[in-house]
């Protein structure tokens, strides 16, 4: 089992998730430049945060027509798991591989924080382990993460489960207040309709160790298991 | 072939809100009194240099280069492009 993590010019969390993957979980992982990324080395692919190309014309714009995009897209369409993490949930959607758009906080400020998500799809590639309704705290650090989408590419979103996160207060109730960016729908993270490729704006790397969660957890680290038990059953 | 100018705005359609907009109005314009303003939609803008035959052929080979390399999210964005000859 082996896993990418691609770098862009501008990534920044990359190495963050290349240490998870390695030295928490032990798995063979791989910094891959954008530009020399095959899928035939790889069995799921990561595409970390940071401001690809700095953010110019919109997050995650031109990296969407990196090289590596074709490569990703194949890897999708073969079934293997593909996690957007902040900038690379915006390289997701501005790719087509996830519906909708990104764009900046309501508040027009950057936003640095813990917030409170439910998982509401527990049969994704990154969410097997999760309990449909549970709920977990991850840090948020972005400008353009007010996911937005028309009518019935909303409906369509919810009628099929593929809202996979969304941003809740602490008892589970998704209000305005718990909502950091005014993402419709509270809108936290969503899948393709095969559940293999997952974008989510929070970031799971940076709630994967006890050492890095004021509350001590590791709720982060959920997303990578279930995506190893996903390979595991495949 | 002419030189033209082409330029493109780039604005939020109305389902997604312009937050930039909206305080440029609210907290600078109103509150100045300018009173007269009745709204602002903030957006982007690029201008192009396109060589071309006529005004005609600049604008559909932006129309389409915007399309093909998704330069705005038609999901969320409209795109207003103008064309005049390049006379700098």
């Amino acid at each position: 089992m082996k896993v990418a993590v691609v770098r862009f010019p501008g990534s920044n969390c990359d190495l963050d998730v290349l240490y998870v993957l390695r030295n928490v979980l032990k798995v063979d992982a791989n910094l891959v430049w954008h530009r020399s990324f095959s899928h035939n080395d790889f069995d799921a692919v990561f595409l970390p945060g940071g401001f690809s190309y700095g953010d110019y014309l919109r997050a995650g714009a031109i990296a969407s027509h990196s090289p590596s995009l074709p490569t990703v897209r194949k890897m999708a369409e073969e079934g293997k798991p593909i996690l957007g993490i902040c900038n690379g949930f915006q390289i997701l959607i501005e790719a087509g591989l996830l519906p909708g758009a990104l764009l900046r906080n309501s508040c027009l400020r950057f936003v640095c924080k813990w917030v409170s998500l439910v998982a509401e799809n527990d049969r994704t590639a990154f969410t097997q382990l999760l309990q449909r309704g549970s709920i977990l705290r991850m840090p948020v650090a972005h400008h353009e993460g007010r996911y937005v989408n028309d009518e019935e590419g909303l409906r369509e979103l919810e009628e099929n489960g593929r809202v996979v996160f969304r941003y809740v207060d602490e008892s589970g109730k998704a209000t305005e207040a718990a909502n950091p960016n005014s993402s419709m729908n509270n809108i936290a993270g969503i899948c393709n309709k095969e559940g293999n490729v997952l974008g989510l704006m929070p970031h799971p790397e940076r709630a994967s160790e006890p050492i890095l969660d004021p509350c001590g957890k590791t709720d982060g680290l959920l997303l990578f298991r279930s995506m190893l038990e996903f390979l595991r059953s495949r | 072939m002419r030189s033209f100018i082409v330029e493109a705005v780039i604005e939020n359609k109305p389902l997604a809100k312009d937050p930039e907009g909206e305080t440029v109005y609210r907290d600078l314009i109103t509150k100045s009194g300018y009173e007269a303003v009745r709204g602002v939609r903030s957006g982007k803008y690029l201008r192009l240099t396109v060589e071309a035959k006529d005004a005609d052929e600049a604008r559909d080979l932006v129309s389409k280069m915007f399309n093909d390399l998704r330069i705005f999210n038609p999901v969320v964005h409209s795109c207003r492009i103008t064309v005049r000859m390049n006379v700098e």
